[in-house]
This record gives structure tokens, sequence and C-alpha cells, in this order.
């Protein structure tokens, strides 16, 4: 099946089709999706939508689950925010 | 904005076994049941698809054989499925309210089937918030995903039956498992393996065998996890010495925790993080059922039976139901002994220290947690808990570690984008008859 090309922080990145988004942007850039509070490095947890700890913001909508989201072409995706 | 409206006999909220089971009973006697779900696919956490288009930890073997059948018969049950659809809100009697692809949807039901499954139980240690120290479950279900891997050192630590599964299916996936740490010790798994049926001391058995040279620990524990901007070593103890292993993965989770969220908002009884029911699996509010893990850790073989028996006789098919009784005794009997087996022990409450992070949406330490007295204090004081997971991974911290009753909620139980507020405000504001 043909692979999607996502946006990660403005770079193009390449995943197979049915990637959750978590993972992808875990193989661009490691594990830590986001930034606590107190700016300490954070990813994900739960892996199945619970913990809060892979938001990041998917086309401009902030907040988003990247644990529950596939990867689809074009996404744009900005983590650390 | 444009909200829908649905209108159905029975709403099911959950698409792994229990909502399923739950659902087919009921659809196959040709009432209208919609299906509920978060994630993009049927099959919750338990029979999460493969990115490969396999399901299940294995291959062709029990599980994944079970999990097929049963979407099938779901496929045809007649039953609607709404997926990556979240319930945010019961605003009225006979009404949810969720967010699917950005947009309100209004369920009006008859009879509500809660089947919200379980997560898992996150104690707090030195490190657990480093990137990289994961739930077994949660890591497992991302790398089936796409997480990567491949290569990476993976420890394995905590409690449950899960460790092997994740385990095992991290392995098949081209993780170097490097340890199994399971805190029970070898004589309660040991007693526990000998009252098992054939079939889970065959997945068991399989799990094991699978993970040949992967070193297995009992009554081992993690108490640190070390690195900087991610995990790169774990400290472990069995009480008598303590060791450090090198990875690039800790997957930790001390078992399952009911997710009881939505039974608590519409205002079903709990009892010790359960939720009652009775018999039918009808819960102390009316019209609403409840069934798998949310009643109890059980795991799938029992929840399926639940789900059925809820499906049943929330369409009015009670002879069926009671023809169910005996085999959830069973599975009943299988959930005590699960729970007697994997007991947790007290040097767990013990790991984090004053400085440990005990709620990691909002930073608070253990230190400032604990000089509360009740849940409902801490979170008025200190914050803990009313971050973004609203205290889903602390709240069952604090009731495991403190025995703090962790029972109030208040929608939206999930952030909700303002739409779907502004949405449920305006409904309520009309007239009763709109209703």
């Amino acid at each position: 099946m043909r692979p999607v090309t996502i946006l990660i922080n403005g770079r193009p990145h390449q995943v197979p089709r049915g990637t959750v988004l978590a993972a992808a942007i875990a193989e661009a850039l490691g594990p830590a999706l986001r930034r606590s509070v107190s700016g300490q490095p954070r990813g994900p947890l739960c892996g199945m939508g619970v913990c809060m700890d892979c938001c990041v913001t998917v086309n401009g909508q902030p907040h988003v689950r990247s644990c529950l989201t596939l990867c689809e072409d074009a996404m744009e995706v900005r983590t650390n925010e | 904005m444009s909200e829908q409206v649905l209108k159905t006999d029975i709403a099911v909220v959950g698409a792994g076994p229990a909502g399923l089971a739950a659902a087919c009973a009921a659809a196959e006697s040709g009432l209208r049941v919609i299906v509920i779900d978060e994630n993009p696919w049927p099959g919750g956490q338990v029979w999460k698809r493969d990115k490969r288009g396999a399901r299940g930890a294995g291959r062709g073997a029990g599980p994944v054989a079970q999990a097929r059948r049963w979407l099938r018969r779901f496929n045809a049950s007649g039953a609607m499925l709404l997926e990556r659809a979240t319930v945010i809100a019961a605003p009225a009697a006979g009404v949810l309210l969720a967010e699917r692809a950005q947009q309100p949807l209004r369920i009006h039901w008859q009879r509500l089937i809660l089947a919200t499954g379980a997560r898992e139980l996150f104690l707090p240690f030195p490190g657990w918030t480093l990137p990289g120290v994961m739930g077994p479950g949660g890591l497992l279900s991302l790398a089936k995903q796409g997480w990567p891997v491949k290569d990476r050192r993976v420890a394995v630590a905590g409690s449950g039956p899960l460790l092997l599964a994740a385990a095992y299916g991290l392995k098949r996936l081209g993780a170097r498992v490097v340890l199994v740490a399971e805190q029970a010790p070898f004589s309660a798994l040991a007693h526990f393996a000998f009252t098992l049926g054939p079939s889970k001391l065959g997945q068991a058995i399989r799990f094991r065998s699978g993970l040949l040279g992967v070193p297995h620990r009992y009554g081992t524990w993690p108490i640190r996890a070390e690195g900087e901007e991610q995990v790169c070593r774990v400290a472990l103890t069995d009480g008598q010495r303590t060791w450090i292993e090198e990875c690039d993965l800790l997957a930790c989770g001390f078992g399952l925790t009911p997710s009881v969220e939505l039974p608590l908002l519409v205002g079903c009884e709990l009892k010790n993080r359960c939720v009652q029911v009775d018999d039918c699996q009808a819960t102390s509010h009316p019209d609403v059922y409840c069934a798998g893990e949310p009643t109890g850790i059980g795991g799938a073989d029992c929840a399926l039976v639940e789900g059925q028996i809820a499906g049943y006789a929330a369409s009015g098919q009670s002879a069926k139901a009671e023809a169910l009784f005996g085999r959830r005794s069973t599975w009943h009997r299988f959930r005590e002994r699960l729970a007697t087996a994997f007991a947790l022990r007290p040097e767990l409450k013990s790991l984090a220290t004053p400085e440990t992070i005990f709620c990691r949406c909002e930073d608070v330490t253990l230190g400032t947690v604990r000089r509360f007295s009740s849940w409902r204090e801490a979170k008025l004081h200190s914050r803990c808990g009313m971050g973004p997971c609203q205290g889903r991974i602390c709240g069952a911290a604090a009731h495991t570690i403190f025995g703090w009753a962790v029972d109030s909620v208040r929608p939206p139980v999930l952030p909700a984008r303002v739409a779907s507020l502004i949405a449920e405000a305006a409904a309520s504001a009309e007239p009763q008859a709109t209703r």
C-alpha cells in the first residue's frame, strides 16, 4: 500500500499507511513528544488515549491525542506546544 | 454548528470484547444498537489491530481466532459502530453527548450498556515520567501501529498477565526484551498456574516458550528509572539486592484498573472502584447495564460472557441471559484467583520520593500530595488530578497508595472542544419537550 507523508514540525516524514501518529513522531524525533508544565520532557505513557501525555497540535488543532490518531497524507503536526 | 442527533434502542459504550458481545446479543434480536468507541477500529485494547492486519498478541492462535469470530459476528449483527467518537457528557437521562470528527453528537437511548474497559495502573517511582517509560500494554499497542521497537532493549516490569503477553508481543515485533520482572512472588504464581484451565495455561506456556532466553524474575520490582531526555536504565530490586538494567524502553505497569468515569457520570454505584451490578449486569441506575472490566478485572473471556448477559438482559431476552450465569461464575472464580495471585506488595506504595512527580499533568510532587488527607482536598489545594487527564492516572495511584476514594467526576469527562460544550449548554437551555 502507498505510504503516507506527514509534516512533523515542518519537515516531511514518510510512514506506512496505518501508522499511528504517536509512532510516526517517535520514529522521527524519539519518544519525547511534549514538555510538561514545568518543562520536563514527556512521552506517551498509556498508549490508549487516557494519559494525555502524547498530545500534539494537528492541522492547527491543539491537544490532539497522537496515540488515537492515524497518520493521513499532508497532516501537519507540531510537537512541544 | 451542526449537531448530529441519533436515536437508538440500546447504546453501548466501548467496542472491546464486552461491548461487542453485548451489541451482538442485543442487535441479533432486531433492536437498534449503536456502539460508540474512541478507537479507529473495534476490538478494544485486547484485540487491537496489528498495523499489518493481524490482531492480538500472536498469529493464528487462540485469542486471534476468538477476536476474528466476534468481529465477524458483530459485523453481521446489524449493530452500528461509531468509531473515533468520544463520550464527553450525559447531559440528561437517556442522553449521551459525544464528540466525533470535531462535531458534537447527541445519542438518545432507551437502554445503556457501559463496557468502558480498563487501563493500566501506574504507580509513581523516581524517573517514571521519563519519555520511554510506558505501560506494557500501551507500548505493545503502539508498537503494533508502528512505534519503533525493533532492536531496542526493552525492560518489562510491574505486575499481571499482561507483562508476559506484552513481552512476547514486543519480542515478535523485533524488540530485544532484556528482562521480565514480575513483582508477585513465584509461589503465588505457581499456585495460580496450577488452577488454570487448558486454554489459559496453553497461552502462558506459548508466551514463555516464545520468550526463551529472556530472564524472568519473580518477586522483583523497579525502584528507579534513569536518563536525561529519555530513559536509559532502570534499577530493580528483589528485596535483597538491587541492580541496574540498561534499556531503551521501560514497559512498566502494575496491572489493570477499571475505567469508571462514565459509569460515575451516569450515576452508577461503585464499590472499591468497581461498578456494582446484579445478576443481569444491571447497575444501580435504571436502564443502565455494565459489563467487563469496570465490574472487576477478569480479562477478555470474562468480559465476553458478561457482555452477552448484559446484551440479552437489556433486550429483554432473560432466558438467554440466565443460561450464561454458570459460565460467568467460572470466570468470576478466575477473576478472584487473578486478584490474589497478582496482589500488589506493600513496598510498591513507597517507591516515590517527596520530589517524585505524582500528577503528571500538573507536575505535582508526592511531597505536596501527601500533605492532604483526601483526593478532594488534594485536588482543591494542589491541582493534583486537575490537568487534561482529569486524574485518570494519578487518581488510581492515589487510591492504591493512600486508599483515597476517587469517585468524583464532572463533565466533560475528557477535554472537549468548545463547540461540543456550547451545543450541550444550548440544548440544556431548551424546553424539555425537545428531549
